[in-house]
């Protein structure tokens, strides 16, 4: 029989410390669907989510209350929704809003909270279909409840496409302005990416990529909680001590997912991608990445020494859960979403946690700037200025950043937003208040860079 | 189906009882009892087996859930594997 102890640690981390599958997310192909026809297209969507998804969420809830492991979200991830816009008769926005209502519908339908895949990549260049769609963001993401877009802008192989980039800035606003009454909060559902996955469980910035097959199940875990709470057990320890505490509690975290992934793809007849080793936070107390980093002796996260702290926290989670799981991939690392994380928040409220910080730590983390409020009279030009700097950080190092900001319309600095529910509350940041606008109108590409002489 | 059943609680009478007599009354075996004072908490873990074709663990988690309430207890019903899949290479 297995230790007690082993179960009552378990049963603890569960009960105690917030471990959980953050999300079950099936990615379905859409390339079957497209055609000339919008009606015709719409139904073919339609039936294939609702056909290839049905049992999704009872199966999760199956799995949940058979292995008694708290599964949080069930999703759907598709084909760049691009792809079906280009293949379209005369593709305009009106048909493309159609399409992201037909996938609001479906995703309803069998019960899942996000649908992820209104996307575009475009880190090269623009074809009609995906100029149409990225025209359709705002509008798309106003008229919908639970679709996520994601426009992929750079890539180290491509450069930055800074064109895309001036565009998705004004788009941000567009959406804000939109959804005003909800303070923005179409772009809480918008990710601006440079390398983007293409096996991303998570939201908002899920698509099925090009690479991949029919249907497939990803899994991303979380226990921010159970990791913190190991921390505590190794206080005033070295460094050593500490990355071997965070790696060990890593491996436990993936086993569960990958014990899950596995088993939703047998019962779903579905086979298994990849689970993402993910840090997760959520608003809730003990969910909270930066109460990690100040586990390990910051006195606030963002003060100095955070970017090291988190640095050793991406790279243990990692190779503690590599060996956890057969396939590994996604975003795989600890996000840092300001608004999702009870400790950002205080952090960034109290003046310890600045946009610049943040900047830097997504260098060492998982993806980027994420559930950023900044002023709603932030202009375009500075968003895309943001954007382009994430994208570079990203393109340079070979990594996944993105931005996923709101600028809040009517609230300044220093003003709070409540998202609600696992987005959170996001305190509104500083910016800088000199302009970045001729530097945006240029447009073009940023060449790709040169991968050796690296200093 | 084997499945892990922990309880947990501050110890009184009649838990082993009350938890065993429902799961005989669920068609459900014990194979093994562990039974242990961890941080002043009465902690008992039964490894249980029964034909899943007859009950789930939720029928079961559901029953024990009442006596849970009633007793001031934490009962657990889960799958082996979720234990011996985070604790065992």
């Amino acid at each position: 029989m297995i230790n007690p102890f082993e179960i009552i640690e378990t049963i603890n981390m569960i009960d105690n410390e917030n471990l959980d599958i953050r999300t079950i997310t099936m990615g379905i192909s859409l390339k079957s669907c497209a055609g000339p026809d919008i009606d015709k297209v719409c139904e073919n969507v339609y039936n294939k989510i609702t056909t290839y998804a049905k049992d999704l969420v009872k199966t999760g809830e199956d799995i949940e209350k058979q292995f008694g492991i708290p599964i949080i979200n069930k999703r759907i991830s598709v084909t760049p929704v691009a792809t079906l816009v280009d293949a379209l008769d005369n593709p305009t926005i009106e048909k493309s809003i159609k399409i992201a209502k037909t996938l609001d519908r479906a995703a309803k339908a069998v019960g899942v909270n996000f649908i992820g895949g209104y996307s575009a990549l475009v880190h090269k260049g623009f074809t009609n279909g995906e100029r149409v769609l990225i025209e359709s963001i705002p509008e798309a993401l106003a008229q919908t409840d639970i679709v996520c877009s994601s426009v992929n802008i750079g890539s180290t192989r491509a450069g930055i496409n800074m064109d895309a980039v001036k565009r998705m800035g004004e788009i941000v606003k567009e959406a804000a302005e939109l959804t005003k009454d909800t303070h923005g909060f179409a772009c809480a559902k918008l990710v601006v990416f440079c390398n983007a996955v293409e096996d991303n469980p998570f939201m908002a910035g899920a698509f099925l990529g090009e690479g991949e097959g029919e249907c497939v199940i990803n899994v991303g875990v979380s226990g921010p909680g159970v990791v913190k709470c190991a921390l505590e057990k190794v206080k005033g320890k070295d460094f050593g001590i500490v990355a071997e505490t965070v790696k060990k509690t890593a491996f436990k975290i993936t086993r569960m997912g990958q014990l899950v992934a596995q088993e939703a793809s047998k019962r779903l007849g579905v086979p298994f991608g990849i689970v993402d080793l993910s840090l997760a936070p959520t608003p809730a107390v003990g969910d909270s990445v930066a109460y990690i980093l100040e586990e390990m002796g910051l006195e606030k996260c963002g003060t100095h020494g955070t970017t090291a702290a988190l640095a050793l926290l991406n790279d243990a989670v990692k190779k503690g859960g590599v060996m956890a799981s057969g396939y590994v991939g996604g975003l795989s690392g600890a996000f840092i979403p300001v608004s999702e994380d009870a400790g950002m928040i205080a952090a960034a409220e109290c003046g310890a946690l600045s946009l610049e910080k943040l900047e830097a730590m997504t260098c060492v983390c998982s993806v980027g700037l994420d559930m950023i409020a900044v002023p709603g009279d932030t202009t375009a030009a500075t968003i895309s200025a943001i954007i382009a700097d994430e994208a570079a950080i990203g393109m340079i190092n070979q990594k996944t950043t993105a931005v996923r900001i709101i600028p809040a319309p009517g609230l300044k600095e220093g003003d709070s937003v409540e998202f609600g529910g696992l987005l959170g509350t996001g305190p509104v940041m500083s910016i800088k208040p000199y302009s970045s606008e001729e530097f945006i109108a240029r447009g073009g590409r940023i060449p790709a860079p040169i991968n050796s002489l690296k200093n | 189906m084997k499945a892990i059943v922990t309880v947990v609680g501050k110890d009184k009478k009649g838990i082993i009882a009350r938890v065993s007599n429902i799961l005989f009354e669920s068609s459900v075996n014990i194979i093994d009892i562990s039974q242990t004072i961890m941080q002043d908490m009465f902690t008992m873990i039964m490894m249980v087996e029964f034909d899943s074709n007859e009950v789930s663990v939720g029928d079961i988690d559901d029953k024990l859930a009442v006596a849970a309430d009633e007793m001031g207890l934490s009962i657990h019903v889960q799958r082996e594997e979720i234990f011996s899949s985070m604790h065992r290479i």
